[in-house]
């Protein structure tokens, strides 16, 4: 079992949750350590019950696993949801004044903080939140000193004397920890390196200036809104340009048009806003000018719940807008992979002349993980295609839907001089003069449709197919798409364990889906189990009318909450054994 | 750069020429309009390489297709917020946006409102003919009262859009109306338009011949009065401007209603446009130093 570490936080939202997770998460990472994060919340800014775990350990840690070591209720409801789940060697950091424990398991360690004793006349009431950072140091094996500096770095924008309150309240919580509490039995060691922490939702932003975005534009939604704000703060160094615009039919259509005139352009959503975004999407296909859109998935139908986690997008980027039209649709699978994907998706639509989709959900876009900085390249491949900037050449006859073997056709962008030509959504013919109206012409039009259709093959050979990961002769293959890469992956960690070997077919590009490589590698499978975040399995639906390959099993979940490894352990487990073929697990705590 | 391509020197009218010619019904309000816009440019000046004319979709929308300029034949009425994306990716281009009333006011609307709002450098042609053509003839959101129309046989009930009440109430810095049977007053005020910085929005009367047997040429000819002609009118004035919009009967106003000078628009008050030119011509790359950084918040 690999070395991790679980700390939960639970309060009701303006409780201050976020803040000691950031301290946590800080003092993980300047210690080299490794960390995944989900912050369980509702749509509310005040009241309710927000759940934040925060996992660490020396290696990669891959989701948030099924088991807490430390408990952190800053209020009596989060002590009662919560405290029944912890089992023998975890503890429970709490204040003693106002939290009183129930019934917790043999083993359980309780530790109440005389808070009001610590911090004498405190003037803040969040001082709890310090205290229990403090007193989880100590138990932790860590010293103080890390604390301090994240405490300077945390509250220096608030002046000296807020920087000293806060380490006098931290320091007495952990001198009184040390005295009072029993230190966790393993110590979290110590890297030489350091890691670097980020959401998804900032590595899909930071991918976006990597790549070379020059204009980004949205309307607020959540879960997409983190990518707004990691670009509208960092804007003016990157030189983007950043709008907030009326709608999402604006962003969408706006984020074309500055595409047309030259520069890189991408938008982030989610499923309600992406409704909206679809006719400007066939715009993209069909004036041939690339836009790279990002929809990050929440539990739907509608509103749906707009705090919860869920995959069921899938068929909605697949049919999104009228008419035939080719498109590129990749799921990054974990938050560097959200860096990585969007220079990728840049450059197939930059190629291929075409709208790029980027799928991600809650999990992946709202979670937080560590990466290696290292890993945060921005100077990736840059591929703009056949852009026309300037005019070098005699443009006689410059026809921008010239008929090619590729379906490509060399974009000029407005301001070339004698490149000037008219964009239109309605069909046209190769130099742009439509071929509705008066000039109807059904051997034009075949023509046309088959030049835009011929850059399908294009991008499949551009994009490289899916690998199996793991042990060849495996007793089982676990299919995922997207977000719950770490999550299986974990989950095949634990059978290994219990003696079942799993690999892992985890799915990264939707459009192109290579269904070759994919059933080369599923008939050579003993069993195969696809899992999937939603209710009606949209991604083996998608991968039977592709390939008709239909899996032995499904394990799906549509509660709003990810999957917890052990939902995937032992669905698995219940599968092989031939008791069912579909199982649904259900979600054990109330967040 | 570009030694090999002759530039235009001279623009002239034949220049501005597009690759087809409209296809609009003879007699058509719109030729007037894309005659009047054509001389503008030429008198102006403007090389037709550095000018994006944008529509939505409608009759009027297929202007783009009809002048040499650069053009985009966008979504029903997504013409403005298009023409913001280009305008801002490339602020050194002229961006033109063209459409009719239901583009523009129905399906466009909000696009309209915000676009002004934002004072985005555009001129905006709203070909204005008080019915949908494309679709044979529909009431559209500037069809007056009672007027009998395929989708209202028994009359319009809904009270029609002020589109210039509603321009200057929204912000627009730069509000006029013309008409298509006017074609020298037109040319001025579309020329107006081009040079003013900041949102420029010209409603055009554009009748339509085949499907609005109300609001005709001879209609407008015995109602139409130039604001230019009453010495005393003010268009740097808000409230005469807004007196004005309200004037609708025996005579109707059209010129220039209300003419905001010195307000920045939105490419002027946006710093990362203050130096480095047009974005669409930059180098990719985030600065080193930049990128440095923004690794380093993160630990």
């Amino acid at each position: 079992m690999k070395h991790t570490f679980a700390v939960s936080i639970g309060g009701a939202a303006g409780q201050g949750v976020a803040t000691p997770g950031n301290i946590f998460a800080r003092i993980f990472a300047r210690r080299g350590l490794h960390l995944n994060a989900y912050n369980a919340y509702q749509s509310i800014i005040r009241g309710g019950h927000t759940f934040l775990t925060i996992r660490t350990g020396p290696e990669p840690v891959t989701s948030f696993g099924d088991k807490i070591d430390l408990l952190i209720p800053l209020n009596q409801d989060t002590m009662d949801r919560h405290l029944g789940l912890l089992g023998p060697g975890a503890a429970v950091v709490y204040n003693g004044d106002s939290v009183k424990p129930g019934a917790a398991a043999e083993g359980v360690q309780l530790c109440p903080l005389p808070v009001s004793e610590l911090t004498h006349n405190s003037r803040n009431k969040v001082e709890q939140n310090t205290l229990a950072v403090g007193a989880a140091l100590s138990m932790m094996g860590i010293g103080f000193q890390p604390l301090a500096d994240v405490l300077t770095h945390q509250f220096k924008k608030k002046g000296e004397s807020v920087v000293t309150e806060n380490v006098e309240v931290a320091r007495s919580a952990y001198d009184y920890a040390t005295r009072h509490f029993q230190p966790f039995a393993r110590p979290l060691p110590m890297r030489e390196t350091r890691t670097a922490v980020l959401t998804g939702n900032m590595a899909l932003a930071m991918g976006g200036a990597a790549a070379g975005v020059k204009f980004y534009c949205a309307y607020p939604m959540s879960p997409s809104t983190g990518v707004l704000h990691w670009m509208a703060a960092h804007a003016r160094k990157a030189g983007i340009m950043v709008r907030q615009v009326e709608d999402e039919i604006g962003v969408i259509n706006m984020a074309i048009g500055a595409a047309h005139s030259g520069v890189r352009a991408m938008c982030a959503t989610s499923g309600g806003g992406f409704a909206l975004m679809t006719e400007g999407l066939g715009m993209s296909a069909m004036i041939e000018t690339p836009v790279v859109v990002i929809d990050v998935q929440r539990a739907g139908p509608s509103t749906g719940v707009p705090t919860k986690t869920e995959q069921g997008d899938l068929w909605q980027m697949l049919g999104a807008g009228h008419g035939d039209y080719p498109r590129a649709i990749a799921a990054p699978t974990d938050i560097l992979d959200c860096f990585k994907i969007i220079p990728e998706m840049h450059n197939i639509a930059d190629r291929f002349q075409c709208p790029g989709i980027v799928l991600t959900d809650l999990l992946l876009s709202e979670g937080t993980g560590s990466v290696d900085p290292a890993d945060l390249d921005f100077n990736p491949e840059i591929d703009r295609g056949e852009l026309i900037t300037s005019s070098t050449n005699g443009a006689n006859g410059y026809k921008r839907y010239l008929f090619t073997e590729s379906g490509v056709s060399p974009r000029a962008i407005p301001g070339v001089p004698g490149h000037a030509h008219t964009a239109a959504t309605d069909d046209h013919m190769e130099d742009g003069v439509l071929i509705s109206d008066e000039f109807t012409n059904p051997v034009k039009r075949r023509e046309m449709m088959e030049k835009r259709q011929r850059k399908v093959a294009g991008i499949e050979a551009a994009v490289k197919p899916p690998v199996l990961i793991g042990p060849a002769d495996a007793d089982v293959t676990l299919i995922g798409w997207g977000s719950t890469d770490g999550v299986i992956q974990e989950a095949r960690e634990i059978l290994a364990e219990e003696g079942i070997t799993a690999n892992q077919l985890q799915i990264r590009w939707i459009v192109p889906l290579h269904g070759d490589a994919i059933m080369e590698i599923v008939n050579r499978s003993r069993h195969t189990i696809l899992i999937e975040n939603n209710y009606s399995g949209q991604f083996a639906r998608y991968l039977r009318s592709e390939t008709s390959f239909v899996p032995n099993g499904h394990i799906r979940k549509y509660d709003g909450e990810p999957f917890m490894p052990h939902h995937i352990v032992d669905a698995v487990k219940e599968q092989l054994a031939g008791k069912v073929t579909m199982s649904v697990p259900m979600h054990e705590i109330m967040v | 750069m570009a030694a090999t391509i002759p530039l235009i020197k001279q623009v002239t009218l034949p220049d501005l020429k597009g690759k087809v010619d409209p296809d609009w019904c003879p007699g058509c309000g719109d030729f007037g309009v894309l005659a009047a816009f054509q001389k503008a440019l030429v008198d102006l000046q403007i090389q037709p390489h550095n000018v994006v004319t944008i529509s939505g979709i409608g009759c009027s929308s297929n202007l783009p297709g009809y002048v040499s300029t650069y053009g985009m034949h966008t979504l029903h009425g997504r013409a403005l917020a298009v023409a913001t994306g280009v305008k801002l990716a490339n602020h050194e281009l002229t961006v033109c946006v063209t459409g009719g009333d239901g583009d523009g006011f129905g399906i466009g609307g909000n696009h309209f409102i915000h676009t002004m709002r934002r004072n985005v450098d555009l001129l905006y042609l709203a070909m204005d003919n008080q019915i949908y053509g494309l679709t044979t003839g529909q009431t559209s959101p500037t069809s007056r009262l009672g007027m009998k129309t395929k989708s209202a046989p028994y009359g319009n009930v809904e009270p029609p859009i002020n589109p210039i009440a509603l321009a200057i109430a929204a912000g627009c810095t730069f509000v006029a109306r013309g008409f298509s049977g006017e074609q020298r007053h037109l040319t001025d005020l579309i020329k107006e338009g081009l040079r003013h910085k900041g949102f420029a929005f010209i409603d055009v009367f554009s009748p339509c011949v085949t499907y609005n047997h109300d609001n005709t040429y001879p209609w407008f000819k015995q109602r139409v009065k130039k604001l230019e002609d009453d010495p005393s009118y003010d268009s740097s004035s808000f409230a005469m401007a807004m007196e004005q919009s309200q004037v609708w009967g025996e005579v109707i106003p059209i010129g220039k209603f209300f003419h905001k000078t010195g307000q920045p628009s939105l490419e002027e008050c946006e710093p990362v446009l203050d130096e480095g030119g047009p974005l669409a011509l930059r180098d990719l790359r985030v600065p080193a130093d930049a990128a440095k950084e923004f690794i380093e918040e993160l630990m």
